[in-house]
């Protein structure tokens, strides 16, 4: 978080050095090179960041490092040194000795990263068991030794955690665990592939500072991947810039921020920095607004889920209403109510109490055949587009698929309305008849848009439709649904956890807390000078701190936009 | 847990009363009544004769009287008599039955051995070939009929190289092979679907994670990945049972053992309507316990079961 601390540590030994690194996934002419010619030295309690696109090669960098390639990768040229240990040269039994003790590693996915049918405890405590070095230690001095590093990541009630299982804990803590089992050997390195990509801001926040406070106490080196370079620039001394396998720039954050040397790096810089304002409203919108029905208009919904006899309100009290041909927002943490809220208005979930219209239609005790109706314009694109698309499906018939569900139109008029639609998201016609796996994450999203037009929908609900994807693609992503509202006349409903995002796409935000809705107002207005202490907390957890630091002319003119 | 327990158990008792009901169907829907059927099988038998014996067993009471009758028998553990020898069914199957329930109960457990011993080497070997060998055996098992194993290697090992009885005489071998036959069979389709849950654990992050805290491939494998992956085998062992059952019986005949096989053989052959259905009765009886014990076991296996048994997904309970 601070900057005081000296960009580098000349004076420190190197801990580890890679020098011309090359591997290589598959073989033959389908062979690419993922890391090319890779050099990079970190000195002993370094933090450093690797940043870059997904594609770049910087989880496979650091993936390399301590030996958990995927079996289709192969090292073929290069050395990592780890000290005077080859980690290039070294047996599988003498990496094992190594991994946990002085290599250890934070994962990307905390949900999954636990064994599922363990115990917290046992988890932790099988760090100890696996490298039994020193001291036999009882089980009450293990016992003791696991509390110890839970209270160290600040887990509560740690004594109670030890006997529960990953299901049982939120992803936050789930990653707390995670770092704890990192720490517990107290290793020279520690490596972070995206390590609070699936967390909440506020939660990211608190992660990343108990990182950086573990690492300084132990004086732990740390390389962080990210694809944020708004939590990279808030949390590393160093940064190390990926592109296409190639690491581009490697210097510290001062120096990066203040002139960056490649392109890349700019636009890197630029999408993460909070300068851009929320699209402003087109002209003659302004008189539409009033004399419109609204796109969504919610009165008090409200809905409870009972949870082992616990009555659980998920939705409380919640009322707003989204002009036409705009866009607005729903922020807050998970567990918010956020997807509760755009579930109920797509009327896949029974509100518990309110009303709901849609272009002015009373949809609340729609029937079965009226949400059918619903449905042609009122659309969801989810949040995965990994696992919203059949994977045995021709993108062709994906897209399609809706207008063959409504019985629209024939063979031929329905290819023709797959081919427009094509061309709507900027799809080239040549991905027609490939699979799901075959496309990047950001073409996946915009077959899944597509798929959400194919009936002519008038407004989508987004529900985390970015967070999937890195700064680049997001930015794209962004201009086209920029670009489908001004063509189409589209109204958004835009769920996210991401700030930044949600304050370059939206007209109108609103800020869940607990179920309830705790203030609305002009994106600008909310975000400038915000009304509940809430919502400061959420503002002050985004991540940028000193890329906002660093162009004060672009917070300027968000402040003066808020007037 | 206790409602798991009491919705498990009940279904249990239901399913078995939901089979024997539509055995006593079934048996309605033959041409005649049991005992016409039987006394006129191999020769001409007068018409006082037939009468007598309907009456003995009870054949000559209205449909719902018969049902009441032999449920209530069934339930205070009345199952019958046999009508070619007379013998209560529950001792006509009892005396034979420890056989048969040795040879399953070894099989049984032998196949759930092989199973993971054939996963646990495809999954930790380092060559290539061997992973490719072990990883397309079970599919070949599975495509081998029991009888076709049992007498190829009746004809090796007993006809041409004489190093085992064609009878059973009690060695170890006569018991061995007939176990190690039947059990191969069973854990072909154990070991395919073991292999593939175990496929998708590998691809879970955690596997990393616990390389990344030093752990080995084989502490790796049976501390973690194997009670991950076990689940979906558990459920298809539970399955099996009547694969096994029926493979008992073939084994037997093949091996020439005593035990239910014959039994089964004969109450067939002979039309022997009551034994059939004591017979049915027994078999889905083990299969409803063995489907039971495996539900019960599945908690302990993943903890997960029992919260999603609520509404609503498991989720997050604390932030």
């Amino acid at each position: 978080m601070n900057t005081s601390e000296p960009a580098t540590h000349p004076e420190r030994d190197p801990l580890l050095v890679i020098e011309g690194l090359e591997i290589v996934y598959g073989h033959g002419p389908t062979a690419t090179t993922a890391v090319n010619d890779a050099d990079l030295t970190i000195r002993r309690g370094e933090i450093v960041a690797v940043v870059g696109e997904s594609g770049s090669g910087k989880s496979t960098l650091v993936k390399s490092i301590i030996g958990l390639l995927p079996a289709a990768a192969r090292r073929t040229a290069g050395s990592v040194m780890l000290g005077d240990t080859n980690l290039t040269d070294a047996s599988e039994r003498d990496l094992e000795r190594l991994r946990g003790v002085r290599i250890s590693l934070v994962p990307q996915d905390p949900g999954a990263s636990l064994d599922p049918v363990k115990t917290i405890g046992s988890q932790v405590a099988e760090v100890f068991r696996l490298h039994p070095d020193g001291p036999r230690r009882s089980r009450a001095e293990v016992r003791a030794d696991v509390v110890r590093l839970l209270t160290l990541v600040g887990i509560d009630r740690p004594e109670e955690r030890l006997k529960q299982y990953p299901h049982e804990l939120s992803g936050g803590l789930k990653q707390r665990v995670l770092i704890a089992i990192a720490f517990s050997l107290q290793p020279d390195l520690l490596i972070a592939d995206e390590p609070t990509s699936a967390l909440d801001v506020t939660v990211q926040a608190r992660i990343l500072d108990i990182f950086e406070r573990l690492a300084r106490e132990f004086g732990t080196a740390v390389i962080f991947v990210t694809h944020d370079l708004a939590v990279a620039t808030d949390h590393a001394v160093r940064i190390v810039v990926m592109h296409r396998g190639r690491i581009v720039e490697d210097r510290p954050v001062g120096d990066i921020l203040a002139a960056p040397e490649q392109d890349y790096t700019v636009r890197l810089l630029r999408e993460a920095s909070p300068h851009r304002l929320p699209a402003e409203p087109r002209p003659g919108l302004e008189l539409d607004r009033t004399s419109a029905t609204p796109a969504i208009e919610v009165t008090g919904l409200t809905r409870d889920f009972s949870r082992a006899g616990e009555v659980h309100r998920a939705v409380d009290d919640v009322s707003f209403s989204i002009a036409a041909g705009t866009t607005f927002a729903l922020v807050g943490e998970s567990g918010s109510g956020k997807s509760t809220t755009a579930r109920l208005i797509l009327r896949l979930l029974d509100p518990g109490a309110g009303q709901i219209r849609v272009h002015g239609d009373d949809v609340t005790t729609a029937t079965r055949r009226q949400k059918r109706e619903l449905w042609r314009n009122l659309q969801l694109v989810y949040q995965n587009p990994d696992s919203a698309l059949d994977p045995r499906l021709p993108i062709r018939d994906i897209v399609g698929e809706p207008l063959l569900n409504y019985r629209i139109g024939s063979r031929a008029e329905r290819a023709r309305r797959v081919g427009e639609l094509f061309e709507q998201v900027d799809l080239a016609p040549g991905f027609a008849s490939k699979r799901p796996h075959e496309l990047s994450g950001g073409q996946r999203q915009r077959v899944a848009i597509a798929r959400a037009l194919a009936l002519g929908a008038r407004t989508l609900v987004l529900d985390e439709a970015l967070s999937a994807l890195d700064v680049l693609t997001q930015a794209q992503i962004l201009d086209l649904l920029r670009s489908l509202q001004d063509s189409l006349g589209l109204t958004y409903l835009f769920i996210s956890h991401d700030l930044h995002v949600v304050e370059r796409i939206s007209t109108t935000v609103g800020v869940m807390r607990q179920g309830k809705l705790l203030e609305t107002g002009a994106t600008a207005q909310v975000f400038g000078s915000p009304a509940t202490e809430y919502t400061q907390l959420l503002l002050a957890a985004n991540p940028g701190h000193r890329l906002r630091q660093q162009t004060p002319l672009s917070s300027r003119l968000h402040a003066l936009s808020a007037t | 847990m206790a409602r798991y327990l009491a919705h498990r158990v009940g279904q249990a008792i239901l399913v078995v009363w939901l089979a024997y009901t539509l055995v006593f169907l079934a048996v309605q829907l033959l041409p005649s009544d049991p005992v016409t059927i039987f006394l006129t099988a191999d020769s001409a038998v007068d018409q006082a004769a037939i009468d007598t014996m309907k009456s003995q067993y009870g054949y000559d009471q209205p449909l719902l009287v018969q049902y009441l009758n032999q449920l209530v028998g069934v339930l205070s553990g009345n199952f019958g008599y046999s009508l070619a020898s007379g013998q209560s069914v529950l001792d006509r199957i009892s005396g034979v039955a420890g056989s048969t329930v040795a040879l399953a109960g070894s099989a049984f457990i032998v196949a759930g051995l092989m199973a993971v011993i054939v996963v646990a080497a495809a999954t930790l070997t380092r060559s290539a070939i061997l992973r490719r060998v072990l990883v397309n055996l079970p599919p070949l098992l599975a495509a081998v009929p029991v009888f076709w194993l049992g007498l190829v290697l009746l004809d090796l090992l007993s006809i041409r190289w004489g190093v085992m009885s064609l009878f059973p005489d009690g060695s170890v071998l006569s018991l061995a092979i007939p176990v190690l036959v039947l059990a191969a069979v069973v854990s072909a389709p154990l070991a395919q679907v073991l292999l593939k849950s175990m496929n998708q654990v590998y691809d879970q992050p955690f596997i990393d994670v616990l390389r990344a805290k030093g752990a080995s491939r084989s502490w790796i494998f049976f501390r973690h990945a194997l009670k991950n992956a076990a689940g979906p085998a558990l459920t298809v062992m539970g399955i099996t049972v009547g694969t096994l059952f029926a493979g008992s019986v073939i084994t037997e005949t093949v091996f020439a053992r005593s035990g239910l096989g014959s039994v089964v053989l004969t109450a067939v052959t002979t039309q022997d309507v009551p034994l059939v259905q004591g017979l049915v009765l027994l078999t889905a009886s083990v299969f409803v316990v063995v489907n039971l014990v495996v539900d019960l076991l599945y908690p302990l296996l993943d903890p997960r079961i029992l919260k999603s048994n609520g509404q609503g997904a498991p989720r997050a309970l604390t932030a």
